[in-house]
């Protein structure tokens, strides 16, 4: 029954005309092994796994985890459909997604100037590739960096703090570096500072002594008492 | 992340009105003697010696012996999961637990958004008899972090993890599990990496695993990674998505304490209440206690973000003042603190508050509540006068109409409806009845949801209503002033009948 239906759901999830891979190569040993508590537990590093070697969630990527794990096929759809990180279409080199919410179109120059220069700069608008395949680019939510924002997430990596010209500089120092081979920009904040700091200088930590256990211990005693019995 | 305990009460401004009026009456002097007024208490101005998270800033690289010799991480962690051992063998009554009395001394309330006292959520795993449950034992750990401002726990698991580490198995001995899962959200690849490395050296030096500290109980560590859905910051999902489920969240009862992770009993915790535990029992529930107002004790990480000259995390005493905050710690709000529209105070999905509540507002749970808003995950979004509010709002519906998992029809519908008229609202392209017509429709939706995602997007707007009723309607008159005539509800043009489209008379 499960294979009869499979074809049709096959269809509905499969992007037309992309090279579709028939398997790919075995989990590393300690993820199998927590597998063999809750097997089914394993289905999400393993379908990121098989994002990462093969660059999307395909098909045959869900249908080889259902076959590694035991599960009906339709299981790992469910899960890969609802995550929105499994991408189930291609992405080019460069995946560009930049947040769009709240605290990112207030904070810094606002995320819609950031936009507004990706869009000049790679001339496609978000949801795209740009046609070299180089940089796939979508609005995305909340990335959870909003003291750092504007940002962007560039595959794995967060760049923060961004303007319209540092995210051009941006984009260009990451074409470069996949035509030449130069090295990627340091992922962070791109504005000097190092991460979450006040940019004018600190208002607090300053100096961060060692830590001491005469000053910062409690001293009633409570904690001596237990070690004794 | 997501909770409903949080819930603005309706009837605190009542209740807050005649409290002051007893209190008023209360002081009422009966001689003809000057009295001292109350000393009035400032809260904020933390040293640094009382701060817990002294890596906030990257002073030191996260690894062991970093954590160790500036953060004091595992130190005497022995003695402290012994305290545990304690209880274990002298049974006492379910709530007795040592480890878990001090935390409930220590006033500890949840980090993640609710507020929920954390010793006693603790509590809730040891029933009695639980020791004759063959079932294994789980604490989870929420480091899925999605709320929209927050960006405390990302700090916490790239440059303190030894802190959260050490923290999930003071509390995994307090209530007896097993093991802890982390979850943490996909998009942090580089945090993840880096608590793993720190779990990895954990085990290296023989503080989790077989035998931990040497005490005779083992823990284990481990990191589930998730992939994108705001929802799994929901505690049920959350065990669903480790469970390799799509991450919809479970009706409830029952609970996670009774039927958690694999069907095993678990608690479901924020990062930050866990990283905070070993500092508070190695300096005493006492220390702890002594900062902030009573009911809301403690120091906590503030995400201050939007419009402020210098944006930043900074880890302050609860109960300081959102201008104190704001004028100490980030360098003032754009253009002056008179420049201030309103500020969202504690993640998106607590209601905005304006500037004259602002002025005067304390950053606590009961003081923002107070304010029938809450403190959330004290996330400070702050916005100047440049503000589209509306907009603002707008964005954050689109946000949850994004996130929701689409399981209950009031918030699957609900969500992209209000999302709807947001939109219009922007415009202005509405009727002002419609207004009324969007605050009974977040009333719908509040509470009759499984999760409280319904009520994470129907209290913006309802803080949008509350506050920037006027803003809204100004707009309506003016884009009927634009159009030349009333769009019929809807958003249709006033034209819309003339052109044959079916517009019904209550339109």
């Amino acid at each position: 029954m499960a294979s009869k239906l499979l074809p049709r759901a096959s269809r509905l999830l499969r992007p037309t005309s992309i090279p579709q891979y028939r398997s790919f190569s075995a989990a590393p040993q300690r993820l199998s092994d927590s597998l063999m508590v809750y097997k089914k537990g394993a289905v999400m590093p393993l379908l990121d796994l098989g994002q990462r070697q093969h660059g999307f969630t395909s098909i045959s990527v869900m249908n080889e985890v259902a076959r590694m794990l035991e599960m009906p096929p339709m299981r790992v759809y469910e899960v890969a459909t609802f995550y929105t990180m499994y991408n189930r279409e291609p992405v080019g080199k460069y995946f560009v997604q930049i947040c769009t919410t709240t605290p990112c179109q207030l904070g810094g120059c606002g995320s819609d100037a950031i936009v507004k220069a990706i869009n000049e700069h790679l001339g496609i608008t978000p949801g795209h590739t740009t046609e070299d395949g180089l940089f796939t680019y979508i609005e995305v939510e909340c990335l959870g960096a909003c003291v750092n924002a504007p940002m962007v997430q560039i595959n794995d990596d967060y760049y923060e703090d961004l303007t319209p010209e540092s995210i051009k500089t941006l984009l260009t120092a990451l074409k470069e570096s996949a035509t030449t081979g130069a090295q990627v920009p340091t992922p962070g904040p791109l504005s000097g500072r190092s991460t979450c700091e006040n940019s004018a200088g600190l208002t607090n930590l300053r100096e961060v002594p060692e830590w001491s256990p005469e000053l910062l211990m409690r001293k009633d005693g409570a904690l001596d008492g237990e070690a004794k019995q | 992340m997501i909770s409903r305990a949080a819930a603005p009460s309706t009837s605190t401004l009542a209740s807050l009105s005649s409290r002051s009026l007893r209190a008023q009456g209360a002081a009422a002097r009966s001689f003809a003697t000057v009295q001292e007024a109350p000393p009035v208490k400032h809260y904020g101005g933390l040293r640094d010696q009382d701060r817990i998270f002294t890596n906030l800033y990257g002073h030191h690289s996260p690894d062991l012996k970093s954590s160790m010799k500036y953060g004091g991480d595992w130190h005497r962690t022995k003695d402290i999961v012994l305290k545990g051992d304690d209880w274990v063998r002298f049974r006492l009554a379910c709530v007795g637990g040592r480890l878990i009395s001090e935390i409930k001394a220590s006033g500890l309330r949840g980090r993640g958004g609710a507020g929920f006292p954390s010793g006693l959520k603790y509590s809730f795993m040891n029933t009695k008899d639980w020791d004759k449950d063959p079932r294994p034992r789980y604490l989870v750990i929420n480091a899925d972090e999605g709320e929209p401002g927050t960006c405390k726990d990302r700090e916490i698991m790239r440059k303190d993890p030894h802190k959260l580490i050490e923290g999930c198995l003071v509390v995994g001995r307090a209530m007896n599990a097993n093991a802890a899962y982390i979850y943490i959200r996909g998009e942090f690849y580089q945090e993840a990496t880096v608590l793993q490395q720190a779990i990895n050296e954990a085990y290296a030096a023989g503080y989790i695993g077989k035998n931990a500290c040497g005490t005779g109980y083992d823990f284990d560590v481990y990191i589930h990674r998730g992939m994108g859905a705001y929802v799994c910051g929901e505690e049920t999902s959350l065990i669903e998505s480790i469970e390799g489920k799509a991450g919809k969240p479970r009706l409830k009862p029952p609970f996670p304490a009774a039927v958690g992770l694999f069907g095993c009993p678990s608690t479901v915790t924020n990062v930050e209440t866990v990283a905070v535990v070993p500092t508070i029992v190695r300096r005493g529930a006492s220390w702890f206690s002594s900062f902030g107002r009573e009911r809301n004790a403690g120091t906590k990480l503030f995400c201050i973000s939007g419009h402020v000259n210098n944006p930043v995390t900074v880890e302050e005493e609860m109960s300081i003042s959102l201008r104190d905050l704001i004028e100490k710690h980030c360098g003032g709000v754009r253009g002056g603190w008179d420049n201030l529209l309103a500020v969202i105070p504690g993640g998106s999905s607590t209601p905005v508050i304006p500037k004259h509540v602002a002025d005067n507002q304390l950053m606590d749970f009961d003081a923002l509540k107070d304010s029938q808003s809450g403190l959330g995950t004290a996330a400070v979004i702050v916005m100047d006068k440049s503000t589209d509010i509306v907009r603002a709002i707008s964005r954050l519906s689109t946000f949850y109409k994004h996130e929701s998992c689409g399981q209950c029809t009031p918030c699957r519908e609900g969500s992209k409806w209000t999302m709807q008229m947001m939109q219009r609202m922007e415009t202005g392209n509405a009727r002002e009845r419609e207004i009324d017509m969007l605050q009974e429709l977040t009333k719908q939706v509040e509470g009759h949801t499984i999760c409280a995602l319904g009520e994470a997007f129907a209290w913006p707007i309802q803080g949008l209503i509350r506050h920037f009723r006027p803003e809204l309607e100004a707009r309506i008159r003016q884009y009927e002033k634009e159009i030349g005539g009333a769009p019929f509800a809807g958003g249709w043009k006033p034209s819309a009948r003339a052109e044959g489209k079916l517009i019904s008379p209550g339109m």
